[in-house]
């Protein structure tokens, strides 16, 4: 393992650290691990909060700063936040008009969040709704299993309702926004390589040098099926598809198109890929309103990368323009 | 054997601890077969809060000594493991209530409404291949034992043997809940780590690791 690290027992802690001085705008609850807007709270705004395993950066301490997150919980690696930081992250933000929680769909991620928002009404009496991503096609037997996992939608999800709260939308209103980004969202990923937890050492899966896996999940969970190396023209293919027939998006529908990266794929690579994506879009008819390419929601160091297809329309498309300033997302300031 | 005492209760969630620490490889082991590697050094690191929080706030009452265990393990495991485990002890809490012993029928009547507790958090069913798996049958015989006035002792390792036979169970079961489940049939095969540290948990009520 080759990794830029002090002690793998202390990377959590230490990037925390980094951000809170990288970025003077945020502040960090180092106890309980969570980024917050130093400007907060903002009241008579809905707060919106996320948080998850540490490993994805830039999701979601990232995404934390003006028309986006109020704050992000930062859970060990590839671990979700425990209720007492979600829970601290609820109280710093609330301004009085009521909480989001976005929650990406992982068992461990649900129940903690859950959990929080049970303590939250009973200690407090601040108003919590939540959001639960799952947005991924890969998982297809989401009857006998925990459901699709959520990702790409994710950092969508956090940039619309972050501009709708932003603009004084109430906590229902906001929450439908949220929802409907879900809904109409999918995604599909495809490692080259596997990621490394540093505390691990070792690669979390094997993989052959001529091998990938379609539809893995961004903790390194097995996806579809094991297939061959393949070119960046049938990767392309072998993603949207499945996303396109899923929804089902059809012709002549606007969309944001997202090509992620994975944490281990130079962008020069994700844009070789968002060129043959929006060739198969356009065959398809489907009209590219708005585009986000670069690895904004990872998996440590594994190398792949991943394509998330919103369906939008114009108030999702207004509040996407809406501006954002974030360390991983800004625009329009 | 007499009923239990706050002494024989923190005693075996100490005893549990130490069984934590010494199979904590092995979990994480079965945990990277189907999971994501972590639970051993997870539930570690929480049962170490919880000797900590035992020797700080000295808990006096069983109820006490299940409750701060509950919310040691919920504010620090993360994951699933830990509202599901810290719901299993808050709720043995909350059911034993202020009393200074407890019966052979008050720890069943509490252990099952821990299971219901980790039922409605989780909404794990019969067979889904989690922890659910080894605890009820452990849960079964605590009850059955209850109703035929068997002697506590024996009920203890009754309930410690059908956790084992639930846990060994799980093995050709296909998961359907957790991060396992993404796995499907090839989770075929293996022990649920889960499931294990319930076995665990029992096996240090009656002494043993």
């Amino acid at each position: 393992m080759k990794k830029l690290i002090n002690n793998p027992a202390d990377v959590v802690t230490e990037a925390l650290l980094g951000i809170e001085a990288a970025h003077p705008e945020l502040a960090v609850d180092h106890e309980n691990k969570v980024i917050y807007r130093a400007d907060g709270p903002h009241r008579g705004k809905v707060a919106i909060i996320s948080g998850g395993g540490s490993g994805h950066e830039p999701l979601h301490g990232g995404f934390v700063g003006l028309g986006m997150l109020n704050a992000a919980c930062a859970g060990e690696m590839f671990t979700s936040p425990v209720p007492d930081q979600v829970v601290a992250a609820t109280k710093l933000v609330d301004g009085g008009a009521g909480v989001l929680h976005v929650v990406k769909n992982y068992t461990g991620d649900v129940m903690n969040f859950d959990m929080a928002a049970e303590i939250a009404a009973a200690e407090g009496g601040i108003e919590v709704v939540a959001v639960v991503t799952d947005d991924d096609v890969a998982v297809q037997d989401s009857t006998w299993t925990a459901g699709r996992r959520g990702v790409g939608a994710t950092v969508l999800l956090e940039k619309i309702a972050g501009a709708a709260a932003e603009q004084g939308r109430s906590l229902a209103e906001v929450a439908d926004v949220a929802r409907k980004v879900n809904a109409q969202a999918r995604s599909m990923g495809l490692a080259l390589t596997s990621c490394t937890v540093p505390a691990a050492g070792k690669p979390t899966f094997e993989i052959g040098d001529d091998e990938m896996e379609l539809g893995v999940g961004i903790h390194g969970e097995p996806g579809r099926k094991r297939i061959p190396m393949a070119s960046a023209r049938e990767i392309a293919e072998m993603l949207v598809e499945p996303v396109l027939s899923d929804l089902p998006f059809a012709s002549g529908d606007p969309v944001i198109a997202f090509v992620n990266g994975l944490g281990g794929t130079p962008l020069i690579e994700l844009y070789v890929m968002y060129n043959e994506v929006q060739k198969i879009l356009t065959q398809h008819g489907i009209q590219i309103a708005r585009s986000l390419v670069g690895p904004f929601i990872t998996s440590l160091d594994m190398a792949g990368t991943s394509v998330t297809l919103l369906k939008a329309d114009d108030d999702l498309l207004s509040l996407w323009d809406a501006p954002v300033r974030t360390p991983a997302l800004r625009w329009g300031l | 054997m007499t009923d239990l005492v706050a002494a024989d209760l923190e005693q075996w969630v100490r005893r549990f601890a130490q069984s934590v620490s010494d199979h904590k490889d092995h979990l994480t082991e079965l945990d990277s077969a189907i999971g994501d590697g972590d639970h051993g050094a997870n539930m570690h690191r929480g049962m170490q809060a919880v000797l900590a929080a035992l020797d700080a706030k000295r808990p006096e009452t069983p109820a006490t000594i299940f409750s701060t265990v509950g919310m040691t393990l919920v504010s620090t495991v993360g994951g699933a493991s830990g509202p599901l485990f810290g719901t299993l002890f808050l709720r043995l809490g909350s059911a034993l209530g202020p009393a200074a012993e407890v019966s052979l029928g008050d720890l069943a009547r509490a252990l099952r409404a821990g299971l219901d507790g980790i039922v409605a958090r989780g909404k794990a069913e019969a067979g889904d291949k989690t922890l659910y798996d080894a605890l009820l049958p452990a849960v079964e015989a605590l009850e059955s034992a209850a109703a035929s006035d068997t002697d506590l002792g024996a009920a203890l390792q009754q309930a410690a043997d059908a956790a084992a036979a639930g846990r060994d169970a799980t093995t050709p079961m296909s998961a359907r809940k957790g991060r396992a489940s993404y796995l499907g049939e090839r989770s075929v095969g293996h022990q649920d780590p889960g499931a294990t540290t319930v076995a665990l948990l029992l096996a240090a009520a009656v002494g043993r690791s």
